[in-house]
């Protein structure tokens, strides 16, 4: 059970413009911009649920996680987890959760990935029967068997990555923070990792919090989201609300032969040549069924699709409509 | 406990791994010491009278040094801690069920003794059976080795504590350079690194034999030589105790208390 409370934290940053006089003048007066990261941010989170934490660069995701970890105290607000405070006690709280920040490594960049992984063992005092069936799960699970031996400065980005996500998860934590886990990962690891994390949050009750830039990572996983905008929350519901509530279009991509149709009110043509139109529908106004039904009357369909808009676009609305 | 122990044990295999860098540290610290010990030759052979300590007790306090500089040289850092703090894994560190400063005390103690062991028996050995007057000599008595090693084992440990102190000051100023350079010149002189304490003038040596840098290799150096026995050595090691309780003291309340400010910048 993860609670925070009016969670505030404010960065002080210099700042100047750019030029050699200006570089001068803040030598003696340096001007201090305060960055309010986070403003009364408060949120709960179930056990056993999977988030979806979104927002732009800079909107504070990154700054709740590491709060969420115990590695940054913020200026006011509670935040309690599993009944600990997380910055007052971090030892004991840090030994129930795991995490993974995306941009940097946990493991010896000179040593054997499972000289990392035995030291992480003896760091959590975990004992070696349940080490042993956790490494073999995690090493079929996350296909980690041929790069165990190998060091880590000589793995590709994927599969460091999917040692570190092994790495974080060697205590059995019950808590998973995920701070981008699948930045610059392949299409295959990004679906292996994803794979893996959701059997996790499945099978052993694991309470997943993932940040991301990657809309298919929370499409694929999670179906709560938290939107995260200059410091504050700005929505708090399942993908399907934030899909309905972003935008109501629908895009239909006809492929005809014969004549072009011509387009009706709540009909906008986006895209067209010889053969294949994608049209814009405002559903309101013209129904997906009533528009297939309309272009069928003038010309014969090939082929029909139609769709919402992806997530991406989604989120990009809502920045957009948000103004963040 | 057992924790520590582990970060100790990585570290230590992880150090052992770099044999060619040690067979250049052997052969770097018996130039040195071959170079000091003619140095010195050259006063004692002007006047033996007009100095500290005997001519013997130089050749066994150069030759000690020589052989566990790895223990006691206060120029060396722990590179990976600076990055550490440098490039924010430290966001890492601060997620484990660790004490940071027990962490970072326990890998210190554990490249230094590592690299120590790689170097100290070469040096020793033929500090040992050099013919003529370098030749090393065993320390007076048992009673006399056993307060060495006691003497060493706090020396390395006011060393660690005394470097820790400057790890934890990246936390504030981002580079340890400054620091650094200072740690080198000034305490490695104030600790007996260039010259012995007995050779200071005697209003500066009484000021600096109170200090931590006087419990660093001074004390464990000159109780093997001979030049502190008895009495001054219990004190002497009463002023080690002293210290390292002091500074591991002070570096873990400045810990903590940098720790709740720390940021760590960027995603």
């Amino acid at each position: 059970m993860i609670e925070l409370q009016g969670i505030c934290k404010t960065f002080r940053v210099a700042k100047r413009k750019s030029g050699f006089r200006r570089a001068v003048k803040a030598l003696v007066s340096r001007e201090i911009e305060t960055v309010h990261a986070l403003s009364d941010v408060s949120f709960t989170v179930k056990d056993g649920e999977m988030i979806g934490y979104i927002g732009p660069n800079g909107a504070g995701k990154s700054t709740t996680i590491k709060i969420m970890c115990g590695i940054l105290t913020p200026d006011s607000g509670n935040c309690v987890i599993d009944g600990r405070t997380p910055w007052k006690e971090r030892t004991a709280h840090v030994r129930h959760i795991g995490v993974v920040f995306g941009q940097r490594s946990q493991l010896w960049w000179d040593v054997p990935v499972c000289d990392s992984f035995d030291l992480i063992r003896d760091i959590y005092r975990v004992e070696e029967t349940a080490y042993r069936q956790t490494l073999e799960e995690l090493t079929e699970l996350l296909n980690l068997a041929e790069i165990l031996k190998t060091p880590t400065r000589s793995l590709s980005l994927g599969q460091r990555m999917r040692c570190e996500i092994a790495a974080s998860l060697l205590h059995r934590p019950n808590m998973l923070f995920l701070d981008e886990p699948t930045i610059g990962l392949d299409a295959v690891s990004k679906i292996a990792v994803r794979q893996f994390i959701k059997r996790l949050n499945k099978e052993q009750g694991t309470t997943v919090i993932l940040t991301t830039h990657d809309m298919q990572d929370i499409e694929a996983l999670t179906e709560r989201i938290l939107l995260i905008g200059k410091g504050r929350i700005l929505l708090d519901g399942s993908l399907d609300e934030l899909r309905r509530r972003a935008s109501v279009q629908k895009t239909l991509v006809v492929e005809y032969s014969g004549a072009p149709p011509a387009l009706s009110a709540g009909m906008t043509l986006a895209e067209s040549r010889e053969g294949r139109m994608v049209i814009t529908l405002n559903p309101a106004v013209c129904p997906a069924s009533e528009a297939i039904a309309r272009i069928a009357a003038q010309t014969d369909i090939v082929d029909v699709s139609v769709s919402g808009i992806s997530a991406e676009e989604m989120v990009a609305a809502l920045y957009q409509e948000y103004e963040i | 406990m057992k924790a520590y122990l582990a970060v100790f044990r990585i570290r230590f295999a992880h150090t052992i791994q770099y044999r060619a860098a040690a067979l250049a540290g052997v052969v770097t610290q018996y130039a040195w010491g071959f170079m000091e010990l003619l140095m010195f030759s050259a006063f004692y052979r002007v006047n033996p009278e007009a100095f500290p300590m005997t001519f013997q007790q130089i050749v066994n306090y150069i030759w000690i040094q020589q052989a566990f500089l790895a223990l006691f040289m206060t120029w060396f850092w722990e590179n990976e801690i600076f990055e550490t703090i440098n490039t924010g894994a430290i966001a890492y560190e601060m997620a484990r069920p660790l004490d940071l400063y027990g962490r970072w005390f326990c890998q210190s103690v554990a490249t230094r003794t590592a690299r120590c062991l790689l170097r100290a028996l070469p040096i020793l050995l033929v500090a040992f059976i050099i013919p003529g007057p370098l030749r090393m000599t065993l320390p007076p008595d048992a009673g006399q080795f056993l307060l060495f090693l006691l003497s060493a084992v706090l020396s390395l440990g006011v060393v660690v504590a005394f470097s820790m102190l400057v790890y934890i000051s990246t936390f504030y100023t981002l580079s340890a350079v400054g620091m650094r350079v200072m740690a080198a010149v000034v305490v490695d002189f104030l600790a007996g690194g260039t010259v012995p304490l007995p050779f200071f003038p005697p209003a500066i040596r009484t000021v600096v034999e109170l200090t931590p840098f006087a419990a660093m290799q001074n004390m464990p150096l000159r109780i093997y030589s001979g030049n502190i026995a008895g009495t001054d050595a219990a004190l002497g090691i009463g002023l080690q105790l002293f210290w390292l309780a002091a500074l591991v003291f002070c570096g873990w309340r400045w810990m903590q208390k940098a720790l709740q400010k720390v940021i760590v910048q960027g995603g």
